[in-house]
């Protein structure tokens, strides 16, 4: 529903503004070539997201999520005090944060709903600190190498679609630890 | 440090062949299910990407866009926000195809290595669909109060676009 709403503004608003402006005429061939464009768009970023999709496929398997969801353990003990005696979600939990950092994005959404069904079961229908923190990890962006994004750079015709990635790295922990200290504040301030 | 991530991508090929064959896993096998996914991904979103960037490029075209920016531009030129990316601002906690539309426009009209080209990128590398995945985590919990989960998700966004603004100019430098 909310999608219908964006694209009919979206055109609505091209169409009036096109014709408060004159470029009527440019509006109506723009609407054919950005259709072009998007079909150029998908078979342009096909290729970077199939290695990356393949190679991080062959981690998964050899271990990698497992290795890190370990190593990520302590550190989510500390981020979610009230369940760090639940063995069951704080494995949910890691896991999934592992398999977003790692991209698995088809991965990790079954683990975290998982850990926020496991959450939920102490307070029915209200989300707890512990469930809030999880939402808002995951409205955060943790992933290592956005494929996607690369894709998007490489279909544009960049040659090197990965030099921003320590741009990403900076621009995402420093989005996460913002959210993580505003769920922490809340916490204690919203009842 | 360019050296460095042009040869991320050999680096990590190589590292997850030789992994995974220590680690006793039909790397080939891997190797093509997880590009087949890619194919599948790409297919899944093409119907919504190929809609949306009609309409962007229709509002693109018409100068809404442009009117847009300039409304907004003090603003966001105050805090380091360049005002070519409001639109990708306003749809990207709403909507992950339509964030992808409109980057992917960004992208084509100003350039993939341009300022607006290379915030935008990093903008949808270093934030989520907020609403998308709120209404997914607590529909499956089943939860109706959800406290302050919404505003804190929006600080963490909010703070991911000035801090992709501010990443690229501080490692790229221009504008």
């Amino acid at each position: 529903m909310a999608m219908a709403v964006i694209w009919a503004v979206m055109v609505g608003a091209s169409i009036l503004c096109g014709a408060a402006t004159g470029q009527g005429e440019a509006v109506a061939s723009a609407a054919l070539e950005g259709a072009q464009a998007g079909v150029e768009l998908c078979l342009a970023m096909a290729g970077v997201l199939c290695l990356w999709m393949g190679v991080m496929e062959v981690m998964r398997r050899a271990g990698l999520v497992r290795a890190l969801s370990r190593l990520l353990r302590p550190l989510l003990r500390r981020l979610y005090p009230d369940f760090a005696q639940e063995e069951a979600v704080m494995e949910a939990v890691s896991a999934n944060l592992s398999a977003n950092v790692l991209g698995l994005g088809n991965a990790a959404t079954p683990l975290g709903l998982e850990a926020a069904r496991r959450m939920a079961r102490r307070t029915p229908g209200v989300a707890s600190d512990g469930l809030c923190m999880l939402v808002v990890c995951n409205t955060a962006s943790v992933q290592l190498i956005p494929a996607t994004v690369a894709g998007l750079r490489a279909a544009a015709g960049c040659r090197t679609p990965f030099d921003i990635l320590p741009a990403v790295w900076l621009a995402s922990a420093v989005s996460v630890t913002a959210g993580i200290l505003a769920a922490k504040l809340f916490a204690r301030i919203w009842r | 440090m360019a050296l460095a991530m042009a040869m991320l991508t050999p680096a990590l090929m190589l590292l997850a062949a030789v992994w995974g064959l220590y680690r006793k896993v039909d790397v080939w096998d891997a190797l093509t299910a997880g590009a087949g996914e890619g194919l599948r991904v790409c297919l899944r979103i093409a119907p919504a990407l190929i809609c949306l960037l009609t309409a962007v490029s229709m509002l693109r075209a018409s100068g809404a866009l442009e009117l847009l920016g300039g409304v907004l531009e003090p603003v966001l030129t105050a805090v380091g926000i360049p005002p070519e990316t409001v639109g990708l601002l306003l749809v990207r906690p709403v909507s992950g195809s339509a964030a992808l539309g409109v980057g992917a426009e960004l992208m084509r009209t100003y350039g993939p290595d341009s300022l607006v080209g290379r915030t935008a990128a990093v903008m949808l590398g270093s934030t989520e669909t907020t609403f998308y995945t709120v209404a997914v985590y607590f529909g499956a919990a089943g939860i109706a109060r959800s406290r302050y989960a919404i505003p804190a998700a929006l600080c963490g966004d909010l703070t991911g676009f000035l801090a992709a603004s501010w990443a690229v100019r501080l490692l790229f430098g221009g504008g």
